[in-house]
């Protein structure tokens, strides 16, 4: 039963947050299964995020397909171009997450 | 007894035992972070029934009085699986879950479709456009049916505790 399957990327994230939405449009580009954890706007809020990725900024993604956990949107945006994507794409979303990492 | 006045809501039309409790995804939220989960998913995981409490907005005493009574009952460890369900957003009930360190989970549904959805929905009075869930528990199985079921018919009403924990099997 679908619904029941635990989805094998986790994404945490912002509300509102431009690095976390970001990552949203590729992972929808891509067409991957995620689930989305929102957590509050106050870093000292987030124990759950530092515990998972050993920072307190948004995004996160945790990938259980390959075991990969990773923090910052633009190592984020590299990870699912490099292990997801059609490398001969352009892709304006690249060039544009390097402008910044996270909130 | 009460030192205020009652007002009769009526009866409502919930399911009742033996009916299929109506599904519904809506954020589930922990004092950590808040996820889209489906109560079949939630139910399924579990093995025994899970208690669906639905009260009040959060920050309202009537929401406050029901979470307080079921912390100091220990539900958290005495039944099964609790989980909260009222009209907030998940920004106020995780508010309300730290202020009060609640160890439950809550449901969240601003919109009050669900409470809608379980016939239990109550517009308030002098503030237009709100509605929120009576208080209500649905002791629901692992395959989504109510086994047993309470509903306030006044407003405010609270249940007889020991008499839910008799319907529940706890005593």
């Amino acid at each position: 039963m679908s619904e029941t399957a635990e989805p094998p990327i986790t994404f945490y994230r912002l509300q509102g947050c431009p690095f976390c939405e970001r990552v949203a449009r590729l992972l929808g580009e891509y067409d991957l299964d995620y689930r989305s954890r929102f957590v509050e706007p106050m870093h000292s809020d987030r124990d759950v995020v530092k515990r998972v990725a050993g920072v307190r900024t948004v995004p996160v993604i945790v990938d259980a397909t390959t075991g990969v956990t990773m923090a910052e949107s633009e190592n984020i945006v590299g990870y699912l171009e490099t292990t997801y994507g059609d490398s001969d794409a352009d892709r304006p979303d690249a060039a544009a997450a390097s402008a910044g990492g996270g909130d | 007894m009460l030192g205020f006045d009652v007002v009769d809501l009526g009866p409502a039309d919930h399911p009742e035992p033996g009916d299929s409790a109506p599904a519904f995804t809506r954020p589930l939220v922990t004092d950590e972070f808040w996820e889209d989960r489906s109560l079949a998913a939630l139910v399924e995981e579990h093995d025994g029934p899970t208690v669906l409490v639905f009260t009040p907005m959060t920050g309202s005493f009537l929401a406050k009085y029901v979470w307080d009574e079921l912390t100091a009952r220990d539900w958290d460890e005495r039944v099964g699986q609790v989980v909260g369900l009222t009209a907030s957003t998940p920004y106020e009930v995780t508010r309300f879950l730290e202020d009060n360190d609640y160890p439950f989970r809550f449901f969240a549904d601003p919109g009050n479709e669900v409470a809608e959805s379980y016939g239990i929905a109550h517009d308030l009075d002098g503030m237009t456009g709100i509605s929120e869930p009576r208080i209500a528990f649905f002791a629901i199985d692992a395959a989504r049916t109510v086994e047993s079921a309470w509903v306030a018919t006044d407003w405010p009403e609270f249940p007889d505790y020991d008499h839910l924990e008799t319907d529940l099997g706890l005593k």
